[in-house]
């Protein structure tokens, strides 16, 4: 991949959350979701939303050259019209008449709010007990370690399935809950790193000038394990991202009335022969941010040993 | 004979892991069920049950002991290969087990040869010319796979090769009616309703082993030993896949041993949207139904089996790549 492409997809995560978090605030209203009339509408679709007076909304879709009826009309049965809107579905509605584009952008924001929480809990947990094991003497090092490699033995997707199932989460637990389960491999590379870091030349120096344990970490360790920790932090991210996505999928992780990516592409399957798009943009979401955050890890990784 | 003695200490070494391992995990799981508040008896969904029925189903099963106490009857249990009763079917575990694992075997077992078949053809051709049409296109494809949710893309194979092709069964084991068919009819049945779900397993993993082993491929492609081959005229087909294949294919062995948890956990999400009716989907309707029996023996087998699975591709890299006998 040549490095103007490396650079694009490594700022596209940042692109994403922007998008997710600005997109519902910039975007005009989305029409009223109407399941009866505007149902399972295709991407691109130009819909009206009709108000009328006693407060009754109605959305349906229009032909793209129809004239719109005018505010403040009556229809032939009668209804008096209060307002006439006209709008675009993007990405078409779902099964509710649910706009798919602002489901999207709500439900990243979800699903990212989620992956960024687990990644947090990961790195603290990951950092402790990996900071923790190479201060420690040899005997706590070696059982810390075994547990941490029994814990990989373990299928995660197993314990995660399961306690999403006995705790029917709101949308928060799940936070702990995929942090609690992908820490390990970050506690074995940062034991791994302090240790390498231990052995070289430049810190056994600075040791033997007298630099105090607090100015060996400010400058010395510290520095050198932001580039593999960051590495490492962007694709277990991507991992996240993934792993809620299979969770909100099977039906275990956030609560079907938030919509996030996994659930939107668990709808969509239900439909699968009425409505491709339902299922379609939230995978090619979810995609898209895993395959970019694996190129900034990659960009990490570069600028990390460029620098060092 | 030296060379044979340290590949039977690093078993012997993995071999005394696995006990402490499986036991440490099965206790995890056993504190995570019991820290969750509420129990089986809780769980069961009927709108007929009295408190005095909920309280009756809890002496029942032990449910009202202290927890301390049912840890040591289940630990006691395990120990002697009592894998306990289901609360939901009240029949042993063992058994909904012995039914449910052929299908996940079966099931993962072509996964994973399909993963390194695929990962192995299409690393060596990718290889061949680095940067080229075919190793650009993998590249693609590999990314794509990576990044594309499992569920996602078996929900597109169904919609393509089920319902749009109408060339293979969309979900199940066996067509219905197919217990009177032939023995081989009934295995020829079998097979076309494993192609779905073994291919959806399979090819995402192969597309991270071919990313791998072209690595590993490149890397060897200027070692001296392969230029001497080269310079003693030995055609480039062959020096790939009789010289290099085997050391480049060490680190793979290894990656393969490391997915072993994602194998099993990624069978559940497959076997979830194809119906298998393996180990997955007891799993899902145990954990839903708070079955707490089943759901110790099936996380205490997944454990084993990926630790028996490490084991298994230690092993095999000794076997590959001498230097790792060394290095012991």
């Amino acid at each position: 991949m040549s490095l103007r492409w490396g650079s694009i997809a490594a700022w596209t995560p940042g692109v994403i959350v922007a998008v997710c978090v600005l997109g519902p605030w910039l975007l005009p209203d989305p029409p009223a979701a109407d399941p009866v009339h505007a149902a399972l509408l295709p991407p691109l679709s130009r819909v009206t939303e009709v108000t009328f007076a006693d407060g009754r909304t109605r959305t349906e879709p229009v032909a793209e050259t129809a004239t719109l009826p005018a505010d403040d009309t009556t229809t032939p049965s009668g209804d008096r019209i209060v307002r006439v809107r006209e709008a675009r579905l993007w990405l078409g509605s779902d099964r509710f008449g649910r706009d798919v584009l602002r489901d999207l952008l709500v439900g990243g924001r979800v699903s990212l709010v989620i992956a960024a929480g687990a990644v947090l809990v990961a790195l603290l947990a990951g950092l402790t007990v990996g900071l923790a094991a190479t201060s420690g003497t040899g005997w706590i090092d070696g059982a810390m370690m075994r547990i941490v490699d029994a814990l990989l033995a373990f299928p995660v997707l197993f314990l995660v399935i399961l306690v999403a199932a006995l705790i029917q989460p709101g949308p928060w637990a799940l936070v702990p809950v995929l942090g609690l389960t992908s820490w390990m491999g970050l506690a074995r590379l940062v034991r791994g790193q302090v240790l390498a870091l231990r052995g070289r030349g430049f810190i056994q120096a600075a040791r033997v000038s007298g630099a105090t344990s607090h100015q060996l970490w400010r400058w010395h360790y510290l520095p050198n394990l932001v580039g593999p920790v960051g590495q490492d932090v962007a694709l277990r991210a991507g991992e996240l991202v993934l792993a809620e996505a299979t969770l909100s999928y099977l039906g275990l992780g956030v609560p079907a009335t938030i919509p996030t990516w996994g659930s939107m592409v668990r709808e969509g399957h239900r439909v699968m022969l009425d409505g491709w798009w339902l299922a379609t943009f939230p995978g090619i979401a979810i995609a898209v941010l895993v395959i970019s955050l694996a190129a900034t890890a990659d960009r990490i990784a570069a600028r990390w040993r460029r620098a060092g | 004979m030296g060379v044979d003695r340290t590949v039977t200490r690093q078993i012997l070494r993995r071999l005394a892991m696995l006990v402490p391992t499986v036991w440490l995990v099965a206790t995890l799981t056993f504190v995570v069920v019991q820290a969750v508040p509420g129990s089986y008896a809780d769980a069961i969904d009927h709108p007929r049950m009295t408190p005095a029925m909920r309280d009756a189903v809890r002496t029942r099963w032990g449910l009202d002991r202290p927890v301390h106490e049912q840890y040591a009857l289940w630990l006691r249990a395990i120990a002697t290969g009592d894998l306990g009763t289901s609360y939901v079917t009240r029949r042993p575990v063992s058994e909904t087990l012995a039914r449910a694992l052929p299908p996940t075997l079966l099931l993962a077992g072509t996964a994973l040869a399909l993963d390194l078949l695929l990962g192995v053809l299409l690393a060596v051709a990718a290889a061949r010319r680095p940067y080229g049409r075919v190793d650009r296109l993998l590249t693609v494809l590999g990314l794509g796979l990576y990044g594309l949710p499992s569920f996602w893309v078996a929900g597109l194979a169904v919609l393509v090769f089920a319902v749009g092709l109408g060339w293979f069964p969309a979900s199940h084991m066996y067509s219905i009616g197919a217990d009177r068919l032939a023995a081989g009819h009934r295995f020829v049945d079998l097979l076309h309703h494993l192609v779905l779900p073994a291919c959806c397993l399979g090819v995402v993993g192969a597309a991270g082993t071919a990313r791998y082993l072209r690595a590993s491929l490149l890397d060897l492609r200027d070692a001296r030993f392969v230029t001497g081959l080269r310079a003693r005229g030995i055609p480039e087909r062959r020096i790939t896949w009789l010289h290099t294949l085997r050391p480049a294919l060490a680190p793979v062995v290894t990656l393969l041993g490391l997915s072993l948890p994602v194998l099993v956990g990624g069978s559940v999400v497959i076997e979830s949207i194809f119906s298998w009716p393996g180990m997955g989907n007891v799993l899902l309707t145990a954990a839903q139904a708070r079955d707490v029996p089943v759901i110790m023996a099936i996380t205490v087998l997944g454990a084993t089996a990926v630790v028996v699975g490490n084991l298994v591709a230690d092993v095999a890299y000794a076997i590959v790549d001498p230097r790792a006998r060394e290095a012991e």
